[in-house]
């Protein structure tokens, strides 16, 4: 109660849930606002925005109504960011947690294994898996959430390994309370708080990783997505720069939102900051 | 005498939504020439606040309401930044608690004691050497010039303590600023450092402000005494006048809290033993692949014994083992050898048969607690894991929170709405849940302040009587140990040094280590020994 308080009282955290909440409401609202295929053919390729009111934004270089792919793209978008997300999250926590919990050769192995996963730049590892599974939007949203876990786990690990010895842990273990209690309600709860913030991050990545596939035209070409509108964009450029500005716009301004909200989570949630107010 | 640092009518606002409005109110105090001011009182009384009020360092959020500072008859409140610059350190020094968060871990001592010099007198390198060693010898610390070329950590806690004091001094301050500069030090460690202090403090004849909560020290050290509680100086005079006359009511309530070494009657106790410690041997050692540690030997073939309904006290200073014991016992801790009997049988080496014999209450009663659950949650949590119905562990747990003096009702609130006292009562119902043979109790009011502690021995005196518990209770004070315990053991570097009836071994120790600790206990002259 006291953390959404100071949450609902940071600036940022209410710019950032403000964009967040629109973006939603433009995913949400997408076949309502514009009912239909948003990749059918809508009128002729490559007007200015503004010059059809029909419109408003413009249409690409195939004749599809940009606005339409923007709305409908929201959706695409968010829930990239949200599924990769907690993808990650749930494989990162889990990791992190066993390997803080229990130290010694556990740790050992798995902090080995999530370096090896990091010295792979993750959007190459992320081609690698597009390439092999192909790019449907269900195998891109999981392959983008299997190489962004690492940094989650080691989060995870660091606060495991200061809260295990903590005399609250200790006090439960005298108690006779089982691992798995232990990890689940008494050290996650008090380890999340950074991780929530972190989240913040690992979506922005998702929803950015998600635009540079669909740049490259790796990603799934039968969903209205934002990076598919962009490149779809790069063949027209330097005289038609708006097709790829506009989603770019859309992209810069969710991923400001959801960095906003990661901000303000912080503040909320770090008991230092939110008294010091 | 010419008065150093005057205080006069000090009040200092807290911020909005603290639960004064007030830190400090209408705080008048003086330090003269040679002479040593004890700033005494319990946590929350506003001493250390009116110590960084008097250097300057008042915590962001904390501003001078009104009020007067001078040093030497120099207005404080009216100096710029860059002023008070000059003068802390130079004229003002200070001594902090924690001396190893105070140093610099990653500067050697001797570059640490160099800066101020180079910093204030600008010496050079050769010079600064010079006095760094001499200022060294001059705290007493054996090879001052190893001592220089050594890192904080490669100091003990009582060495780090004398570079500090020989840093605040180096540059010969006018007043000397003490925040509980032996509180985090042993016995016999604090006593060499009282005495460190005062001898200084006459040699250089500077004015000490010694901030303390602990009456033992003021009757060690004290020339005057201000009593302070809840932001007020509730008494202030010479040290015999408040230590043997006390005016006020409170300050009163304070020295009879102070613990005695006045060991009890002896109880008839009862022949069979609840708890045998075996030859008990640990080693801690790295086991890394890259790196190897010398091994350290926290116990060494240690034997104790715990008579049914009787209270042993584990004594020793830090590093003695003590606490490796109390772990090893409640099973936290493996052995390396040796055997630990409960009740006839070797301790359980799963946790949950093992909680039904052995439980603990722990030392930080701020930290034993789970900050996110509900506390009722955490004290039936035990009982539910072996077996337990929930209702059942609920109404058991209610019931527990009466007999260790809390509200029934507080089940449902979270930790950080109880005070350390209380907190340390859930600790105690936390153990008691589990309906143990053995209670180990881990420095259980080392943490707490003199009135808190007194009352929270006393209820663990009541419980034991109520509810025939052995204590097994493991602490570095040996005046807290004689208020409640039966027998004790006396530990040193991982061995029992000696062990008997606590009047007899008070009375008459055998060791010549028993006999120092005894020695160093601060203010046995006033308080009896």
């Amino acid at each position: 109660m006291r953390a959404l308080k100071a949450y609902f009282r940071s600036p940022a955290a209410l710019v950032g849930s403000a964009i967040l909440l629109a973006v939603v409401i433009m995913g949400v609202g997408a076949s309502w606002f514009y009912p239909g295929d948003p990749l059918g053919l809508a009128g002729r390729p490559l007007q200015w925005p503004g010059a059809n009111p029909r419109f408003p934004l413009g249409t690409d270089s195939s004749g599809r109504d940009i606005a339409a792919q923007l709305f409908h793209g929201a959706r695409i978008s968010l829930l990239i960011g949200f599924v990769a997300t907690s993808i990650s999250v749930v494989i990162g926590i889990a990791i992190g947690a066993v390997a803080g919990f229990y130290g010694g050769v556990t740790d050992t192995v798995l902090m080995r294994v999530t370096e090896a996963f990091q010295t792979l730049p993750n959007f190459l590892l992320l081609l690698v898996l597009v390439a092999v599974f192909g790019s449907t939007i269900e195998t891109v949203t999981v392959a983008i959430g299997l190489v962004s876990w690492p940094p989650v786990a080691r989060l995870t690990r660091a606060e495991f390994l200061s809260l295990r010895t903590r005399e609250f842990v200790q006090a439960c273990r005298v108690q006779g309370l089982g691992d798995v209690h232990l990890i689940l309600r008494e050290v996650l709860p008090n380890a999340l708080p950074p991780v929530i913030v972190y989240a913040s991050v690992v979506m922005a990545v998702a929803i950015l990783l998600e635009s540079a596939l669909a740049f490259l035209q790796l990603s799934d070409p039968n969903v209205p997505s934002w990076g598919n509108l962009i490149g779809l964009g790069r063949n027209v450029l330097r005289t038609e720069w708006y097709v790829s500005a506009i989603p770019g716009v859309a992209i810069l301004l969710t991923i400001l939102g959801v960095s906003l909200v990661g901000q303000g989570l912080n503040d909320a949630l770090n008991p230092r900051i939110a008294s010091g107010r | 005498m010419t008065v150093r640092l005057a205080v006069e009518g000090l009040t200092i606002r807290l911020p909005k939504g603290a639960d004064r409005e007030y830190a400090i109110e209408d705080v008048s105090l003086s330090v003269a020439a040679g002479e040593i001011l004890c700033v005494v009182g319990e946590s929350g009384s506003g001493k250390s606040v009116t110590a960084s009020a008097a250097m300057g360092l008042l915590a962001p959020g904390l501003s001078i309401a009104s009020g007067a500072m001078a040093l030497c008859g120099e207005d404080l409140r009216a100096k710029s930044p860059e002023e008070w610059r000059t003068i802390r350190g130079r004229r003002i020094a200070m001594v902090f608690q924690e001396p190893m968060t105070a140093l610099n871990p990653l500067m050697t001592v001797g570059a640490q004691i160099g800066e101020m010099w180079r910093v204030h007198l600008g010496l050079d390198a050769r010079e600064t050497e010079r006095r760094a060693i001499a200022a060294l010898r001059e705290v007493n610390l054996p090879d001052p010039e190893g001592a220089l070329r050594a890192y904080p950590h490669e100091l003990s806690g009582g060495q780090r303590q004398r570079v500090m004091i020989a840093m605040a001094l180096a540059l010969e301050p006018e007043v000397l600023i003490c925040d509980e500069p032996t509180t985090a030090l042993d016995v016999t460690t604090q006593a060499q450092v009282l005495a460190l202090i005062k001898d200084l403090q006459k040699r250089h004849g500077t004015a000490v402000m010694f901030i303390t909560h602990d009456f033992g020290v003021v009757a060690e050290i004290a020339d005057r005494v201000a009593v302070m509680r809840l932001g007020h100086v509730v008494e202030q005079g010479t040290a015999k006048e408040v230590l043997t006359e006390p005016q006020h009511e409170y300050t009163r309530a304070l020295l009879r809290a102070v613990p005695g070494l006045v060991a009890p009657e002896p109880r008839p106790l009862a022949d069979d033993t609840v708890l045998e410690v075996r030859g008990l041997t640990k080693t801690y050692a790295s086991r890394g692949v890259f790196r190897r540690r010398k091994a350290v030997k926290a116990l060494d073939e240690v034997s104790v014994a715990l008579k049914r309904g009787a209270t042993l006290a584990i004594v020793g200073e830090s590093g003695s083992g003590k606490s490796t014991l109390a772990r090893c016992v409640v099973g936290l801790l493996g052995s390396d050898g040796g055997q630990i009997v409960i009740g006839g049988a070797p301790l359980p080496k799963q946790r949950r048969d093992a909680a039904r014999l052995v439980q603990m209450v722990f030392q930080d009663p701020y930290a034993s607690l789970n900050p996110r659950r509900r506390v009722g949650a955490q004290v039936a949590q035990g009982p539910i894991a072996a077996g337990t119905s929930a209702a059942q562990a609920a109404a058991e747990t209610r019931e527990l929170f009466c007999t260790v003096g809390l509200d029934p009702d507080a089940v449902d609130r979270y930790p950080h709405e109880f005070s350390g006292g209380q907190r340390q009562r859930i600790g105690i119902a936390r153990a008691l849940a589990m309906k143990p043979q053995v209670l180990v109790a881990d420095e259980p009011v080392s943490a707490l302040d003199v009135s808190v502690q007194a009352q929270v021995l006393a209820l663990l005196r009541e419980l034991q009587e109520r509810l025939g518990l052995s204590i097994l209770f493991i602490t570095h004070d040996l005046r807290v140990a004689a208020q409640l315990c039966d027998e004790v053991a006396v530990m040193r570097n991982g061995v029992v040094e000696e062990a008997g009836r606590i009047g007899e071994v008070f009375a008459a120790p055998r060791s010549a280590y028993t006999r120092s600790l005894i020695e160093a206990i601060p203010g046995r002259a006033l308080f009896g020994a």
